[in-house]
């Protein structure tokens, strides 16, 4: 059995033909992860006691004859933003560094009650702010496929693991495009459900009117199969929706002929020329499946940048004032004071990116600039959502690129955050507007380097998202 | 110049943000040349437009739960990552100087 290329559904076949047991599986996989960890640093810690635990639940049901979860003994990596009860999380930053949680995220409680094995906590940008995995306190994460090359961000270490074969599938968070954006740059499905959709109680706030949790997986059945696990109302998250979840696997062998889809041209102006070109011939893909691409325009979009950076960093001033080293893990020891423990704590703890947001946050909410950022960038932020809602009134879904470039080197961009942030100009809207969008492998640049092809729909219909997914993964 | 490092002082200051000298410097370029790109939302017009403050589908009623009294974390756990817990508290430095 080759562990790198596991999907759900070999690894279910394997464990009802006895192949394996959910225990010797679940031992394999994590040697197989500690020995390749030092190749990638995808991996923060393994979660070895919980993980055999959650695989002897698996065989003691197979041994009863039990009916399985759809995610039975499939091991998963979880980013390290997400809580886990009594497993380190540290969200990346020096100051949870010896964080344990006394509860569990609810995505994490459905995955292991649906079966799932989680074997580790992966490495992110310090509280998800990044685009690049640079900005962990831990070190950075390198891209399986070139590790002279970052693997994304923030959810790099979950991207990277499972494109390098040491999970099956991973949870991810998105706010700006974190999972999306280290999907496109590993070469594997990433998807970001609609906001609302998958419960966040246990996933450390970033900006709270954008933070979403999502899965990754190798292929669109696994991801697929993952959000409708962990979709779905939860009392503990005022914001999850109580939307019925369809099973997201249903539309996947449907044919796209007829589906109408759009080409938003703000989005094709700034490409590099590879990027457009296998964007092109994605598109080209998807017409020769029968689908009708007609241009479309997202007039607001030059301005999602600005927009975006002023909601986001105001959103994490406010979440990011608890780490004031009262009540988790960090304190400076250099005060005597409590004003002065406050400011040594957070100066010493947080790392360089936060510091930026939270002081770009806090001066838009500050007196005097309220009006002119913060209200006015709410503002733009419904036109925003007023374009997606337009096109769809003509369309069916929008396909676009995830990113303007293939992954970049390390250090490449560190000295640049303007450069950083305008790079995720493609996938933030999608979060400002709150709908479902998914990064699908698209081809490779000459230098081999992935590409992927983001898909975007209307408001719950993560089910047509999925089923041109689906089809463009099977024609290409 | 949009911001000026004295006003990045008194912002560390508003964030409980220690900064050192180098990191003002260093903050006050880098929001200086954000600001500027953050300056051209002053070029769309948003008369009559409402401010998106969150995704909301359903009614606001739909999103509360049941008000019906569950157990708590408890003390000890919510205790338990605290730099300096005793007796039940969270500790912290004196707060009154002199």
């Amino acid at each position: 059995m080759d562990l790198r290329s596991l999907t759900i559904d070999t690894v279910r076949q394997a464990l009802l033909a006895r192949q394996t047991s959910a225990v010797e599986l679940t031992q394999a996989m994590l040697r197989l992860a500690e020995q390749e960890n030092p190749k990638t640093n995808a991996y923060l810690h393994f979660a070895t006691e919980r993980a055999l635990g959650s695989a002897q639940r698996v065989d003691d049901q197979i041994a009863r004859g039990e009916t399985l979860g759809p995610l039975a003994g499939v091991p998963i990596a979880v980013k390290d933003v997400i809580l886990t009860r009594g497993v380190r999380t540290t969200c990346g930053s020096r100051l949870l560094a010896n964080h344990i949680p006394p509860y569990d995220a609810t995505a994490v409680v459905r995955l292991e009650a649906a079966g799932g094995v989680i074997i580790g906590k992966t490495n992110c940008d310090e509280f998800a702010m990044g685009s690049s995995n640079e900005n962990s306190a831990f070190g950075p994460v390198r891209n399986p496929i070139d590790p002279t090359r970052v693997p994304g961000g923030s959810s790099g270490g979950s991207a990277a693991a499972v494109a390098q074969g040491t999970a099956v599938v991973a949870l991810g968070s998105d706010t700006g495009g974190s999972i999306r954006q280290p999907a496109s740059f590993c070469g594997v499905v990433g998807v970001t459900p609609t906001y609302g959709r998958v419960s966040r109680y246990g996933l450390t706030a970033f900006a709270s009117s954008l933070d979403h949790i999502g899965p990754f997986g190798r292929n669109v059945k696994d991801a697929a199969t993952v959000l409708s696990v962990i979709a779905g109302r939860d009392p503990m998250d005022s914001t999850s929706a109580a939307a019925p979840v369809p099973d997201y696997t249903a539309p996947l062998d449907g044919n796209v002929k007829g589906l109408r889809l759009g080409l938003p041209r703000e989005y094709l102006k700034d490409l590099t020329s590879e990027t457009g070109d296998l964007i092109q011939r994605g598109v080209d893909t998807l017409k020769s499946l029968g689908c009708e691409v007609r241009d479309i325009t997202l007039p607001a979009t030059d301005y999602a940048v600005a927009c975006y950076y002023i909601i986001a960093t105001a959103e994490a001033s406010s979440n990011l004032a608890r780490y004031d080293g009262v009540r988790y893990t960090f304190r400076s020891e250099k005060s005597t004071t409590l004003s002065d423990m406050y400011r040594e704590t957070r100066g010493e703890g947080f790392g360089a990116e936060c510091k930026r947001r939270i002081m770009l946050g806090t001066y838009v909410l500050s007196h005097g600039y309220y009006d002119a950022y913060y209200l006015r960038a709410q503002k733009v932020r419904a036109l925003v959502a007023r374009d997606f809602q337009s096109a769809f009134g003509e369309v069916d879904a929008i396909v676009a690129p995830v990113s303007p470039f293939p992954a970049f080197k390390l250090g490449e961009k560190v000295d640049d955050p303007l450069a950083m942030y305008l790079s995720d100009i493609y996938t933030i809207t999608g979060d400002l507007a709150g709908i479902p969008c998914m990064s699908v492998p698209c081809g490779k640049t000459s230098e081999g380097l992935p590409v992927g092809m983001q898909i975007l729909t209307r408001h719950f219909d993560e089910s047509t998202m999925f089923r041109l997914a689906a089809a463009f993964e099977k024609a290409t | 110049m949009r911001i000026t490092e004295k006003e990045v002082r008194y912002v560390a200051d508003l964030a409980n943000l220690r900064l050192t000298d180098d990191e003002a410097a260093r903050f006050q370029a880098e929001l200086d040349g954000i600001l500027e790109h953050i300056d051209r939302l002053k070029e769309i017009d948003v008369t009559g437009v409402a401010p998106m403050a969150q995704v909301l589908f359903e009614s606001e009623a739909d999103t509360l739960r049941e008000d019906a009294p569950v157990p708590s974390l408890g003390s000890e756990l919510a205790l338990a990552n605290a730099p300096q817990a005793g007796a039940g508290y969270f500790k912290v430095p004196k707060v009154i100087e002199r």
